[in-house]
């Protein structure tokens, strides 16, 4: 199969969606040029910088008949348009009863290693799974962002597409036909026994490579990929942790009231799973700072496959962690 | 101006019936019969009405907290709006809004909103949709002298204006945001003077001379639907009530200056005027209001025999299909 990489697999999906759907236009402060070329300027529109205004208009058009895709690039520049994701596009459907449909893409980079520093580095997604009426995921790979913005684009709902700065080079295997993949769906990247890791985004790369280092000495790591935050696939995690009875969260973000503490939590209240726990749960996160400049303190404050393996080893020996970080 | 008698008349209705709406909403609030908060409208239907008299069905608003007297005068049921204010499973948003949030998407009316200035952004995108269809609707914010002074004003008027959208942006100055005037924190006295900054027109009319509202906005839909852009039209009117009908809101306005207002009323006015005009009798305006009385008890009849929601439909609307 073809390789190619996951910036790539993002415009082609919008592509084929856009050729596929004439109600479909993008707005962005900095437009993709190919989509540029192929559709004109009436269809992907660059924009002033103003994403509070931006983030409603798409309301307004997808209310309108429109689907709309907003592009706020990195998420740091959606958070002057917190009114309109918090208080308008998460609540609009419900809270007037259903009366229409506002299918809107929001797409946003996140995470770090871009030496961007405290602004321009960050993973606030679960400010945004903390709201009710959204859809999100963070896809791992090429396929995956290609196939859950295909079904995105297609749903007829807010759906936030969180991308990984760390990942937008990165290449993998898209096959040339059409194909989606659900939202609600979590992939097991890797099939194990012993401890299962459950990673989003490039910290699934992290934890894949910390399993292969790990079976050199005969320990079984799975590797599930939620891919989708909101709704999240709860019953893949408990599934997975039912059978090998240990469980590490791996996560760009902070640990606070973050994924990794939502998927802790669905583990845990689960009474067959948490009956079959043999070892407290382990999380590893970034250290709850901002996110600083400095290569050596930026890669301090960001887990990795050495934390990653170092939680492994914690919750095998059954050791209680001394604090998550 | 080129209003038929029966058009004439039928805006006096549509004030009236606003009118009659709000009071009945205040006395059932008062009576708890609502809950929350409900914020009236009266003293400024000229503007609601004025504008709306000047669209067409397929054109589309956008309201705000204050959204009862638009949602009428773009032709709203009032039996599901008061339906909506009870509570009821027969509201317009099956009692998920309340009165903050009465829409009707069927009838182009985009919501009622909770934040200020927090449409402004949706109906622009609206009015977005509209130049992207070139079906030559239109579309239009209503929004107050404090939403003027919020960022996405803004920014929509800046992008309107560089995208020539087919918007009519209508500020309804009551003169005070909440309980803060508009004196203390507007450099400049007239919301409509921003509009220079964005190369658009911006007009300043009368808010409680419906005619003069009526022509400004008609003015500016022709514009819009030639292609031409935006308008910012600031209406000087004034609410006769405090911000909200909660028991207790601070109201620091002068007895005097509200009474120099209700002096000014736009339906005493227009009503007067279409008598003098020869349009309609003494008996003619008592009928009107007694058929307006008449649907308002209608609606609360409605309302009260609708059913109050199951509870498991809190869970109902969530994600759309």
């Amino acid at each position: 199969m073809r390789e190619i990489t996951y910036a790539q697999a993002g415009v082609e999906a919008v592509a084929e969606e856009m050729r596929a759907d004439p109600r479909i236009f993008y707005m962005s402060t900095d437009p993709i040029m190919p989509l540029v070329k192929e559709f004109g300027e009436k269809r992907v529109k660059a924009t002033p910088i103003a994403e509070a205004a931006l983030t409603g208009i798409s309301i307004g058009a997808a209310g309108s008949g429109y689907r709309p895709i907003m592009d706020w690039r990195q998420v740091t520049f959606s958070f002057v348009a917190m009114d309109q994701i918090v208080n308008q596009a998460a609540k609009i459907h419900y809270m007037f009863g259903g009366q229409r449909t506002f299918p809107i893409l929001y797409r946003a980079n996140v995470g770090g290693g871009t030496r961007l520093a405290a602004q321009h580095c960050q993973c606030p997604y679960s400010m945004f799974m903390n709201l009710s009426g959204l859809k999100m995921f963070l896809p791992s790979t090429p396929y995956d962002l290609k196939g859950l913005l295909k079904t995105a684009i297609r749903d007829n709902n807010p759906v936030i597409s969180f991308e990984s700065n760390r990942l937008l080079a990165s290449k993998g295997p898209v096959p040339e036909e059409d194909y989606a993949i659900p939202l609600g769906v979590a992939d097991i990247k890797r099939k194990g026994s012993d401890v299962t890791v459950v990673a989003i985004a490039w910290l699934v790369h992290e934890a894949l490579a910390a399993a292969e280092e790990l079976a050199k000495s005969g320990i079984s790591v799975e590797v599930v990929d939620p891919r989708t935050l909101v709704p999240l696939d709860a019953e893949a995690i408990r599934a997975s942790v039912r059978k090998t009875g240990r469980l590490v969260i791996a996560d760009e973000a902070g640990p606070t009231a973050g994924f990794s503490a939502e998927v802790a939590a669905v583990v845990t209240e689960d009474p067959a799973t948490f009956a079959g726990l043999k070892a407290p749960v382990r999380r590893v996160c970034a250290l709850n700072v901002p996110i600083p400049y400095s290569p050596q303190l930026e890669d301090h404050v960001f887990p990795d496959r050495k934390r990653i393996i170092a939680g492994i080893r914690d919750v095998l020996d059954g050791a209680r962690p001394a604090r998550s970080a | 101006m080129n209003l038929s008698p029966d058009k004439q008349r039928e805006m006096l209705r549509q004030m009236l019936t606003i009118r009659r709406f709000e009071e009945r909403a205040s006395a059932d609030y008062h009576a708890g019969k609502i809950y929350g908060v409900v914020h009236c409208y009266i003293g400024e239907e000229a503007v609601a009405v004025g504008v709306c008299s000047a669209l067409e069905t397929g054109d589309q608003i956008i309201s705000t907290h204050r959204g009862h007297g638009h949602c009428i005068a773009k032709g709203a049921d009032l039996n599901r709006m008061m339906a909506e204010l009870y509570g009821r499973q027969g509201g317009y948003c099956k009692g998920k809004g309340g009165s903050m949030h009465i829409a009707d998407f069927g009838i182009g009316m985009l919501g009622a909103n909770g934040i200020v200035a927090g449409g402004i952004s949706i109906v622009t995108g609206a009015g977005l949709a509209a130049q992207m269809d070139g079906n030559e609707r239109v579309a239009v914010s209503f929004f107050g002298d404090g939403a003027s002074n919020a960022g996405p004003f803004h920014e929509c008027l800046n992008i309107a204006a560089a995208w020539k959208l087919p918007m009519l942006y209508i500020c309804e100055n009551n003169m005070y945001a909440a309980q803060t005037a508009a004196a203390a924190t507007h450099a400049m006295p007239d919301v409509a003077g921003r509009a220079a900054g964005y190369g658009i027109p911006g007009i300043v009319v009368d808010g409680n001379d419906i005619f003069a509202v009526y022509q400004a906005a008609a003015r500016a839909v022709v514009r819009a639907r030639a292609g031409e852009g935006p308008t910012l039209i600031e209406c000087k009117t004034y609410r006769w009530r405090a911000h909200t009908e909660r028991v207790g809101q601070p109201d620091f306005r002068t007895p005097g200056e509200i009474e120099s207002w209700k002096a000014k009323d736009p339906i005493t006015r227009l009503s007067a005027q279409l008598i003098a005009q020869g349009s309609m009798t003494d008996a003619d305006a008592k009928a009107m209001d007694d058929e307006v009385q008449a649907s308002i008890a209608a609606s609360v009849a409605f309302a009260e025999a609708s059913p109050f929601p199951t509870p498991e439909q809190a869970l109902d609307d969530m994600y759309a299909a």
